[in-house]
């Protein structure tokens, strides 16, 4: 029996280790996303949406994110360097996503919004993802909220009164909702020109492929 | 307590150790092959580390060749353990791939990308520490299965 013993412990072992792997796989394993038609940017949504850059650029580049969310502050800061490495020849789109798990997320998505409505949502986006370590672990981000509207030079009345009416809550809801119909549960989650960009590329090397693969099929239409 | 027995003991803990890098890699290689590279539990610096073009070798995730490694190690150490001779040997010059891989993977983080990922710092300090074991295993010296 003691012949045996180390084959059935390393086999044993081997099974652990691929089953193990494989529930993980199954459970984070993507879904397949694509953006319906009839929701493409700019035919139905484009009201709702907040775009940098050339609005006619060949190429866009559209983000689902959540402010509370690490990887998406890390995806911010790379996607400036893609805003200006691509120039004319890129549009990046935010929507909010604000994860449940994220006790701040869906404020901060809101004091965004609050900011849009007085045209700064990509100030306070800019200052929400360079804070975040800051606002993250705060106990009253309200405050941090209104000091960050400050410094980007808001009205601190209407900010305060947009944080806690109706209208940007719907637009964060709205985004949400749009969200969850494409299938959505993890953040960031990408699109370029409405094609979900495949998990296996969301990394910098990757999204640059991507887009270029993007520049490249609009230039031979 | 007999060098023999001794021996046996380090070969278990090696054995175990193993299973952590194992745990590890396997974890890595299922971010990798979902592309939660940006995940990364929720540090930012494993994207930089992740996300970057020394994280694939010939497009597969470093990460797997990880679970490569430790299962061998686990295996090596399991025979040796139960006296196969081969397997000892085998166990050494793994573990010694492994450290010098675990070097550059180091380099490459603080020197290359600037950024530290922690589950590949758990597998570097898997990996010295299953140096450290294979060097305090005693020689041997009587005849064993082979």
């Amino acid at each position: 029996m003691k012949r045996y013993l180390p084959f059935v412990i390393v086999a044993v072992a081997a099974l652990a280790t691929l089953g193990s792997g494989a529930i993980l796989y199954r459970a984070k394993r993507p879904q397949v996303l694509s953006i319906p038609e009839n929701e493409v940017l700019g035919k139905s949504d484009t009201e709702s949406a907040h775009i940098r850059g050339n609005p006619n650029a060949p190429v866009t580049l559209e983000e689902y994110g959540d402010f509370q969310c690490p990887p998406c502050g890390m995806f911010a800061a790379f996607a400036g360097q893609l805003e200006k490495e691509y120039d004319s020849r890129l549009r990046v789109v935010f929507r909010n996503f604000p994860l449940s798990g994220h006790a701040h997320a869906r404020e901060a998505a809101i004091a965004a919004e609050a900011a849009g409505l007085q045209g700064h949502f990509w100030e306070m986006h800019d200052v929400l993802y360079r804070e975040q370590e800051v606002w993250s672990k705060a106990p009253n981000v309200r405050e941090l909220f209104e000091s960050y509207a400050g410094t980007i030079g808001l009205d601190l009345d209407k900010f305060r009164k947009d944080m806690d009416g109706e209208q940007a809550k719907a637009r964060v809801d709205a985004d949400r909702k749009r969200g969850e119909s494409l299938g959505i549960q993890t953040t960031p989650t990408l699109f370029i020109n409405n094609q979900p960009v495949d998990q296996k590329d969301r990394n910098p090397e990757g999204i640059h492929a991507e887009i270029n693969a993007a520049l490249e099929k609009k230039r031979q239409t | 307590m007999t060098v023999s027995r001794f021996r046996t003991i380090i070969l278990i803990v090696a054995a175990i150790v193993s299973l952590a890098g194992l745990a590890d890699a396997t974890y890595l290689s299922v971010q990798a092959l979902t592309g939660e590279t940006l995940g990364c539990g929720g540090s930012p610096d494993c994207f930089r580390v992740l996300g970057s073009s020394y994280a694939r070798v010939g497009g597969i995730p470093v990460a797997l060749f990880g679970v490569l490694a430790y299962f061998s190690v686990f295996t090596f150490a399991t025979f040796a353990a139960f006296g196969y001779m081969r397997a000892r040997l085998f166990l050494i010059l793994t573990v010694g791939a492994m450290f010098l891989a675990t070097l550059w993977f180091l380099y490459v983080q603080a020197f290359l990308l600037h950024a530290y990922c922690r589950y590949c710092l758990f597998s570097a300090a898997t990996t010295f520490l299953l140096a450290g074991l294979i060097i305090a295993l005693p020689p041997v010296h009587e005849r064993s299965v082979s």
